[in-house]
C-alpha cells in the first residue's frame, strides 16, 4: 500500500506519552493518560473511541488550547515548524502556549476544525470577517486581498457566490455550507496538519459524505496531513491510513486501517466493531454491546482502564499491572497493542 | 429595516400617549382635588373660605368637568406648547419645570454612562477571572452597592466630599452660577458638581449591570466560537474581547432601559437629600399639594425618558445583533 510507504516517512506530528490532566477542585480527571501516535503528510490519521475517552482533549492539547483547570502534565508533541525555509523539530508541549511560536502555528500550521459548525462561527460577525481574520493572522495581505483570498477559500471547498456568502452570518448558511466555510477558514494560512474534530457527527448523511470527500480531494491538492477525530468507524473505514483506538485517555490499539478492520487485537478495539450494525448480520439478533459503562472520571480502575468491562479480563493481571502499548510479535507488522493478552506485565507498580 | 424603525417608533408614541393618560388619571384617584387642599391649607392660617368661593376656583380650573373632558383639554392644551399652569407655583407648568427637565436627562445621562463604564470593564475580569481574588471582591461590592439605598450613599459622600475635598456638595451648581444664564463656564461647573449624583444614582445599577455582564460573558466564554478564534492563532485576550464580550453586550444593552427606569424613578428621594435642580424634588411637591397638571408633567415628562431610553437601546440592539435585524425584517 502507498500509504504504509508515505509511513515510513519522518513523521510531521509525533506525540508521545501525552497526558493531560483536568484539576477541578473535586479532583483529577485524567483526560489523556498516556497517549501516543504520530502522522506523516499526505497521511490520515483516525483518532476513534467512545465520547469522554480524550480524543478532543487530546486534539486541544496539540493546538495547546485546553481550557483551564486542564494542563499537559507530561509528554512530547513533537512538531516538525518551518521557519525561514527550514524545518524545526519543537516540542509544542514545551514552548508558552499564547507565545509567538505557538500562536504561528495555531491556526498556521496546524489548524483545526469542528464538531458544531452552527456555534463554531462567531454568531455577531459575518463570516467574510471572521475567514479575513485568519487570513490576516498568519499572512502580510491587506484587507481588500484578503479579502479576495477568502473568496477563493470559498469556492475552494465548493461555496458558489462566494462574494455575496462573504458577507453572510453563520445563521443564514446551512449546516452543510457551515461546514464548507469552517473547513475554507481553517485552509486560509495553507496548514500542514488539519485536526478535524467530528467534523460530520451533526450533519445529514448526504452532507457527511460531501464534506468527507471535500476534505479528501483537499488532502490531495495541498498535501496536509489529517487527524480525523470521530466515533463513526465508517467515517474511519473511508477516510483513514492509520487508525489509533483510545479509552479513558488511553491508546489501547494502534495500526494500520487494514489490521484494525480486519486483525483487531485488543477485546476493546474487537469489540468496537462488533457493535457496528452490518448487511451481513443475521437479522433479529440483538446487536452485541459493550456491557458496563465508561466509569466515572473520578473512579478510574486500577490496572488495565478496560479490565471491568473486558470479556478476557484476567484476574490478578489486568487490575494489578498497567499495560504499555507494545509491537505485536508476530510478523513485521507496525501494529501495536496495550493489552496482557499479548504482553507480560512489565511494570512493578501494584 | 425603515419599516420596522416607523413601527418601533410609533408604537413609542403609543407608550408615551398612555402614560399620560395612565398619569393624568392616577393623580385625580385621590379623594378631594387642589381646591380641597388649598382650602385647607388657608383655613389652617386662619382664612375663612366661603362655598361660593370655593366653587368659583372650581369653575376657574375646571374641576368639576369630568376626568376625561379635563384629560382631554389637558391633552389639547399640550398639542400647543402649554401644559397648564401650576395650581401651587400659580405660575405655568413649563415655567416651574424650566432648566429641571433637561438636567435631570444629563443626571440620569451621566449616571448611565458612569454605571456602563465601571461595569464594563469590572464584568468582564470577574467572568474572565472567575473565582480569583478580585471576583470576590468585586462581587462583595457590588452586593454592597445593590443593598445600599442611593439617598444614604448620597449622604455618605456628600459628607466624604465636604470633609476631605472641601468640594461644594449638594445641588449641580455653586450659587454664583444657579441663576446665571447658560455659559461654557457654567456647563463646566455643572460637570464639576456631577460625580456625586452620578455616583449616588447609579451605583446600584453598576452592581446590577457589573453581574449581568459576569453571566453573560461566562456563558459566551464556553461557547465553541471562542475556541475557534482561538485556533485560528489570536491570543486568549484578543479573542474574548472581539468575540464574547461582543455577543455579551447585546443584554448589556437590553437591560439599560431598566436601569433608565430605575435611575429616573429612583433620583426622586436621592435629588431632594442633595438638593438637586430636577424633576423629582418637585414631583413630591406637586404630589402632596395634588397639582395636578404639574404632576401630570413630571410624570409624563419622566415616561418620555424612560419610553425614548428603551427606543434608542432597541435601536443599538439592531445594529449590535444581526440576527436581531434578520427576524425584524421577517415581521
Amino acid at each position: 500500500m502507498a500509504t504504509r510507504a508515505a509511513g515510513k516517512r519522518r513523521p510531521l506530528l509525533r506525540v508521545q506519552n501525552l497526558k493531560t490532566h483536568f484539576f477541578p477542585d473535586e479532583g483529577t480527571v485524567r483526560a489523556v493518560d498516556g497517549a501516543s501516535f504520530e502522522v506523516c503528510a499526505g497521511q490520515t490519521l483516525g483518532i476513534v473511541g467512545e465520547s469522554g475517552c480524550g480524543k478532543s482533549v487530546t486534539a486541544r492539547s496539540i493546538l495547546r488550547i485546553v481550557e483551564h483547570p486542564g494542563e499537559i502534565v507530561e509528554g512530547e508533541i513533537r512538531y516538525l515548524h518551518r521557519t525561514d525555509g527550514r524545518e524545526v523539530e519543537l516540542d509544542l508541549a514545551q514552548i508558552s502556549a499564547d507565545g509567538p511560536e505557538m500562536r504561528q502555528i495555531r491556526g498556521g500550521e496546524i489548524a483545526m476544525i469542528f464538531q458544531e459548525p452552527m456555534t463554531s462561527f462567531s454568531p455577531v460577525h459575518p463570516i467574510g470577517s471572521q475567514i479575513v481574520e485568519a487570513i490576516r493572522l498568519h499572512s502580510p495581505l491587506g484587507k481588500r486581498e484578503a479579502r479576495e483570498r477568502a473568496a477563493d477559500l470559498l469556492r475552494q471547498v465548493g461555496i458558489s457566490r462566494a462574494e455575496a456568502r462573504l458577507n453572510e452570518y453563520a445563521y443564514q448558511l446551512s449546516g452543510g455550507l457551515r461546514q464548507r466555510a469552517m473547513i475554507a477558514m481553517a485552509l486560509s494560512a495553507e496548514p500542514r496538519v488539519l485536526i478535524a474534530d467530528e467534523p460530520t457527527t451533526a450533519l445529514d448523511v448526504t452532507t457527511q459524505a460531501q464534506i468527507l470527500d471535500l476534505l479528501r480531494q483537499l488532502q490531495t491538492d495541498l498535501g496536509m496531513a489529517i487527524i480525523l477525530i470521530t466515533h463513526n468507524l465508517g467515517v474511519v473505514a473511508e477516510m483513514c491510513d492509520t487508525v489509533v483506538v483510545m479509552y479513558l485517555g488511553r491508546v489501547v490499539e494502534e495500526g494500520s486501517v487494514d489490521a484494525i478492520f480486519h486483525n483487531p487485537k485488543h477485546p476493546y478495539t474487537r469489540l468496537l466493531l462488533q457493535s457496528i450494525p452490518s448487511l451481513h448480520s443475521e437479522a433479529r439478533v440483538p446487536l452485541p454491546t459493550i456491557s458496563g459503562a465508561i466509569p466515572h472520571p473520578y473512579n478510574r480502575p486500577e490496572g488495565c482502564p478496560f479490565h471491568n468491562r473486558c470479556p478476557q479480563f484476567i484476574p490478578g493481571t489486568c487490575d494489578r499491572h498497567v499495560p504499555e502499548l507494545q509491537a505485536l510479535d508476530e510478523e513485521e507488522s507496525d501494529q501495536l497493542v496495550s493489552c496482557f493478552l499479548y504482553h507480560e506485565p512489565t511494570d512493578e507498580r501494584a | 429595516m425603515a419599516g420596522w424603525l416607523i413601527r418601533r417608533t410609533l408604537f413609542a408614541f403609543a407608550t408615551a400617549w398612555a402614560i399620560s393618560m395612565l398619569s393624568f388619571v392616577v393623580i385625580q384617584i385621590p379623594p378631594g382635588d387642589y381646591v380641597t387642599s388649598y382650602i385647607a391649607q388657608l383655613q389652617s392660617q386662619g382664612t375663612i373660605f366661603t362655598d361660593d368661593e370655593a366653587q368659583a376656583l372650581r369653575d376657574l380650573y375646571g374641576l368639576d368637568q369630568p376626568v376625561i373632558l379635563q384629560y382631554f383639554r389637558w391633552l389639547g392644551l399640550m398639542a400647543q406648547g402649554n401644559f397648564g399652569v401650576s395650581f401651587e407655583f400659580n405660575r405655568p407648568v413649563l415655567d416651574v419645570i424650566g432648566d429641571r427637565f433637561l438636567l435631570t436627562i444629563v443626571v440620569s445621562v451621566a449616571a448611565l454612562l458612569l454605571t456602563w463604564i465601571v461595569a464594563l470593564p469590572i464584568g468582564i475580569y470577574s467572568a474572565v477571572k472567575q473565582y480569583s481574588i478580585g471576583d470576590y471582591a468585586f462581587t462583595f461590592i457590588g452586593f454592597i452597592g445593590l443593598a445600599i439605598p442611593g439617598f444614604l450613599l448620597a449622604l455618605v459622600l456628600m459628607y466624604f466630599g465636604f470633609v476631605l475635598f472641601d468640594a461644594n456638595v449638594g445641588g449641580l451648581f455653586s450659587p454664583e452660577y444657579a441663576q446665571a444664564d447658560w455659559s461654557w463656564d457654567k456647563l463646566w461647573d455643572l460637570m464639576q458638581h456631577m460625580p456625586i449624583p452620578a455616583l449616588a444614582l447609579g451605583l446600584a445599577g453598576t452592581a446590577f449591570l457589573m453581574r449581568i455582564m459576569r453571566a453573560n460573558l461566562l456563558d459566551e466564554l464556553r461557547k465553541p466560537y471562542v475556541v475557534t478564534a482561538r485556533a485560528k492563532g489570536l491570543t486568549n485576550s484578543q479573542a474574548v474581547l472581539k468575540y464574547p464580550v461582543r455577543v455579551a453586550l447585546n443584554p448589556f444593552v437590553s437591560i439599560v432601559p431598566f436601569v433608565l427606569r430605575d435611575i429616573v424613578g429612583g433620583s426622586v428621594i436621592v435629588s431632594i437629600v442633595l438638593s438637586l435642580p430636577t424633576l423629582g424634588p418637585i414631583l413630591l411637591k406637586s404630589l402632596i399639594a395634588q397639582d395636578s397638571f404639574l404632576a401630570g408633567t413630571i410624570i409624563l415628562l419622566l415616561g418620555v425618558i424612560t419610553v425614548v431610553g428603551t427606543l434608542i437601546s432597541d435601536i443599538l440592539l439592531v445594529i449590535l445583533d444581526p440576527r436581531i435585524k434578520f427576524k425584524a425584517r421577517g415581521g
